[in-house]
């Protein structure tokens, strides 16, 4: 049986979007992945054993039926267009161009567009609008770096390779001997993976992230701190301020153990903020661990086309963007929504109940690849082909880097992608609505 | 609209590059080319009457951040400038957003409202030019292109080091031919490599931390391989030392430093070989904030004594406004004076970049010293042709101010009612008080899209309304024989901020100064053939580089021509 290998194939799961990775393909099936973690490894491999979706499904009456893609389309159009204030959300395990065309059809609907890093990476966003972000590519630490902190993330799990290919255990440029030349901090509510990797760990308590950073600030302006912050030491404290003042480039890395505990985007606020006050000394930068591989992509498609990265609103026909009123949880918590389109996401599985028990009681249209719980509460069920896998398309990092995704096999017939099928589904809910459909010009 | 043919009658046509100056006659159309009248017959055209109106060819903007990484995380960082000046989507337009950082539906409208149909992007780090691309797709109606930032890049800086020129000359033709860009950038050579380390470059003639390389040979090293090259476009510069008390010093070197270089382009017929970049931000002497007063006069003193090289002027608005430069180092400083928020962008092995809000006010002495530097270089160069309208988009101000520096240009009353607002120091820290100059139209058509379009190597089609060229055009309504400019400057601005009429390529894009339709767009990049076994070799060399430093694979790096809306490479034989 002849085998091909696809190289250089970038993976489709996390926000280090690790471009070196080997699919061996027989027959259009994946038969093996090289270079890639556990977890991308799972997404390719997946695709050719899972249980994929490869026909439209309509739910009437408590029942599905298989129906043509022109009739579920019809069907979804319909929804869409009739709903008075209809949430269009997902985005961020998509390519760009997809997310292009999902910007258009919000504007025609007057919907709310939101995408996953409301629930997740959104506090980084406010606390950037509050304060800005001194960050840079993954690659200016990897040359640089000789000092790194993980701050409420764990990337021996979240994102595997994170250390091994970026931060920590690669050679760089000016760090020639890898490890040996670099210290690494781990601060967190628990000793996780990551942290018995570390150089030192600092057991924050729970909810009290707020406490260390601004310790740290005082302690790093030299004002007197108390004998013990947040359950660490002043003298644990005066160390590690130490090292970051006394490196010559340090990288600071934090996940949603910062923008989901208490405090939200004030945690990150005061984060940046100390990196901020490190650059008088030294220099230093901050990242967040973006999840979903092409979060990053969404945030930069909506804010080039709309101006804003998430919960964008355009009930008034011009993009508003208020979170706390705008983002798909208040919505669905306060019942405002009236239709919903979920594009490659799964938020029954991630949403409070409050926000899911609404959404179960309107009609849903799903474009996936497969099973969720999401799909099972949806009305429409679209069967996509795999960004990255199947479909071509561009992705962003976590340190927005740009990067081209490949297909690596052909999608079940039937499985279009996203972006074919939001093209369609756009021009049938202009028809309806009896507007000109807006021309995506996107690649 | 109609796309075949156009026939304008009877306007008062500026058409510099003809050196037609307010000639009344009349402007043919077909098939997005500008063609001989007497092919148009009139029953079979649209017919403008332009009688007392101005015709200008579309303006050529040579400068301006519109498009790519660091003007979208501008946007993402400054929803107070989204929520600005909205437009809800509607009569087949998208939505706008934003005041000094439009959404790209806003930046291709509103340009067009000007009359500009080519607007160059002026910087963009070589590893997220993809975003470039992805933006400048989506940017209705304007031709664009963009430059490549290559100054700080650790192979160049190897390469110039070594005295291998003919090696650089081959890697920037394949960097440029990869991510499809139009010329070579350089933003604070050598500073932004030491800004890596928290660190900046004081003189043209400091060392680079590591790669022991001065800013000078940085640059003279690549004013010469763009020679090689042949580009059309020269060396486009942000010198050392931007926004500094003293800095025009460094300026003067840096303009020193193209004294004597060859002017060699292959495409096009430019005569410069230096292009320097919003000239006002680095035009200032003093030697401190208190002691800090425009030098405008020196620079343009300079200028008026050599004409190899050009400036952009980078003129001050008196707006509230987002900088955002390749810059990094200077951004930092920025940030540490107004205290505002401060994005920071380093990019391996290529660059860095920054972004902070920034407000001018012409009681602060500092802001109206600015203002008067660029408008001292403006009015004291004489040849207009080394002048080309910017405000560095948007760090000194939004583009949708250029017809208010051109009031200024034109006027000496509206500039001496901007003084009087000033801070009251202003004209013992400037010239600009005694300044009796005033632009005519046909030098405001110089400086808004004839030198520019000269600059940049494609006067052969844009720039100007001789047969054979684009149909791009823009008709004002101001009647120069009723109308004095000088005396009637803020008749001037309106007729400048919405063109009665923009025609892009044949197509009618703005009419009553609304936008009525989208054009055919192109993005113009550098297709070199230079030497293609030395590139073979200098690629060999690279796998290692990429393989050990970079963190994207050397084959996902390039970007392929899918990525543009109306790719139009340029194409150039070098050897």
């Amino acid at each position: 049986m002849p085998e091909r290998v696809v190289s250089d194939v970038v993976c489709p799961f996390c926000g280090c979007l690790c471009d070196d990775i080997e699919v061996v393909v027989r027959e259009n099936r994946i038969v093996e992945v090289r270079e890639a973690c556990a977890l991308g490894t799972a997404k390719f491999m997946s695709l050719s054993v899972g249980e994929r979706i490869t026909k439209p499904l309509l739910r009437v009456d408590g029942s599905v039926r298989q129906v043509s893609l022109e009739e579920a389309l019809k069907e979804a159009a319909k929804m869409l267009a009739d709903a008075e204030r209809p949430l269009l959300y997902g985005w961020s395990s998509t390519e760009c161009g997809a997310q292009a065309v999902g910007v258009a059809l919000a504007e025609v609907l007057g919907g709310v567009l939101d995408n996953t890093s409301s629930v997740c990476h959104g506090p980084t966003v406010l606390a950037t609008q509050d304060v800005g972000c001194p960050s840079c590519t993954l690659g200016q630490v990897k040359n640089r770096a000789d000092l790194i902190i993980y701050w409420g993330c764990n990337p021996m799990q979240a994102h595997p390779r994170h250390m091994s290919r970026y931060t920590t255990f690669p050679r760089g440029f000016f760090r020639e001997r890898g490890v040996k030349d670099k210290k690494i901090v781990v601060i967190d509510v628990r000793h996780t993976e990551t942290a018995r990797l570390a150089d030192r760990f600092i057991q924050v308590e729970l909810g009290k992230d707020y406490e260390l950073l601004a310790a740290m600030r005082a302690a790093l302006k030299e004002y007197e701190i108390p004998e013990k912050v947040a359950g660490v030491s002043r003298k644990d404290i005066l160390e590690v301020v130490e090292l970051m003042k006394n490196c010559q480039f340090g990288a600071l890395f934090f996940g949603m153990g910062l923008t989901m505990s208490f405090g939200k985007h004030r945690n990150v606020d005061n984060a940046i903020s100390l990196v901020k006050d490190l650059n008088a000394y030294t220099k230093f930068i901050i990242m967040p661990m973006r999840g979903h591989y092409n979060v990053a992509g969404a945030n930069t498609v909506f804010t080039w086309e709309t101006g804003f990265p998430y919960a964008v609103d355009f009930s008034r026909g011009y993009p508003r963007y208020n979170p706390g009123e705008t983002a798909a949880n208040d919505v669905l918590q306060n019942e405002e929504c009236d239709a919903a389109l979920i594009v490659a996401s799964d938020p029954v599985s991630h949403f409070p109940a409050k926000a899911v028990k609404h959404l179960a009681s309107i009609p849903v249209i799903s474009i996936d690849f497969h099973h969720t719980p999401t799909t099972e509460i949806s009305k429409v069920v679209i069967p996509a082909a795999v960004a990255g896998v199947e479909v071509e398309g561009t992705a962003y990092r976590m340190d927005t880097v740009p990067i081209r995704l490949k297909k690596v096999v052909e999608p079940p017939e039937g499985c279009l992608p996203d972006r074919e099928i939001l093209r369609m589904l756009l021009e049938k809910v202009c028809e309806i609505k009896g507007v000109e459909t807006p021309v995506v010009k996107h690649a | 609209m109609t796309k075949h043919m156009i026939l304008i009658k009877n306007g008062f046509v500026y058409d510099p590059i003809n050196k037609i100056d307010g000639e009344k006659m009349d402007i043919a159309i077909k098939e997005g080319k500008i063609v001989d009248p007497k092919k148009v017959k009139e029953k079979e055209a649209k017919v403008i009457d332009a009688r007392g109106k101005v015709v200008m060819p579309g303006g050529v903007d040579i400068h301006s951040h519109v498009a790519g990484p660091k003007v979208n995380a501008g946007r993402l960082f400054r929803p107070e400038d989204g929520r600005r000046q909205v437009r809800p989507f509607g009569q087949g337009l998208r939505a706008e957003t934003g005041f000094s950082v439009p959404n790209v539906f806003a930046t291709g409208y509103r340009y067009a409202q000007l009359g500009y149909t080519t607007v160059m992007e002026a910087a963009t780090p070589p590893l997220k030019t993809r975003h470039t691309h992805e933006e400048m797709s989506d940017t209705p109606i304007l031709d664009q292109g963009a430059y490549l930032i290559l100054d700080n890049n650790w192979v160049i800086m190897e390469y110039l080091k070594a005295g291998e020129y003919e090696k650089c000359a081959a890697f920037v033709a394949w960097m440029l031919r990869s991510m499809k860009c139009f010329g070579i950038k350089s933003v604070n050579p050598g500073g932004d490599e030491n800004w890596g380390w928290g660190k900046n470059i004081s003189s043209v003639r400091d060392r680079v931390i590591y790669f022991d390389i001065s800013p000078a040979e940085i640059i003279q090293g690549l004013i010469r391989v763009n020679e090689m090259l042949g580009l059309p476009h020269s060396f486009h510069i942000h010198c050392n030392n931007l926004g500094l008390p003293g800095s025009y010093t460094t300026t003067l070197e840096t303009f020193g430093l193209s004294d004597g270089m060859p002017i060699s382009p292959k495409v096009g017929e430019r005569s410069q070989n230096l292009h320097v970049a919003h000239i006002q931000f680095y035009s200032y002497g003093g030697e401190d904030w208190k002691t800090f007063e425009s030098k405008g006069d020196e620079v343009a003193k300079y200028l008026n004594n050599h004409s190899n090289i050009t400036v952009c002027l980078g003129q001050v608005t008196f707006d509230e406004t987002t900088t955002m430069t390749a810059d990094g180092p200077f951004e930092y400083l920025l940030q540490s004076i107004n205290k505002l928020k401060w994005i920071n962008r380093d990019v391996e092995l290529e660059t860095s970049s920054g972004i902070v809000p920034y407000i001018y006010r012409p009681r602060s002495l500092v802001n109206a010293v600015q203002w008067a530097a660029g408008l001292e270089v403006a009015l004291l160069t004489k040849n207009p042709w080394q002048i080309m309208m910017s405000t560095d988009h948007p760090n000194a101000g939004p583009f949708t101010r250029y017809p208010r520096v051109v009031k200024w240009l034109v006027s000496k009353k509206a500039r001496e009612e901007t003084i009087a607002k000033c801070h009251e120091t202003l004209p013992n820290r400037s010239s600009i008080a005694s300044i009796d100059r005033e632009y005519t139209l046909y030098e405001v058509a110089v400086v808004t899209r004839a030198s520019a379009a000269e600059a940049l190597g494609i006067s052969g089609f844009k720039g100007h309304l001789g047969v054979g060229a684009d149909a791009d055009v823009a008709i004002y309504d101001f009647n120069p024989e009723k109308q004095d400019p000088s005396r009637e400057p803020e008749a001037l601005e309106k007729a400048l901020s919405r063109a009665l009429y923009t025609i892009k390529r044949g197509h009618i894009v703005v009419e009553n100064g609304e936008v009525v339709g989208d054009a055919p767009k192109r993005v113009f990049w550098a297709d070199i053939c230079f030497d293609e076994e030395l590139e073979k070799q200098v690629l060999d060399e690279l796998h290692e580089t990429f393989a050990k430093y970079y963190t994207v694979s050397m084959s996902n790096y390039p970007i392929s021509e899918e990525y543009l809306v109306g790719s139009t490479p340029i194409k150039i034989t070098s050897k």
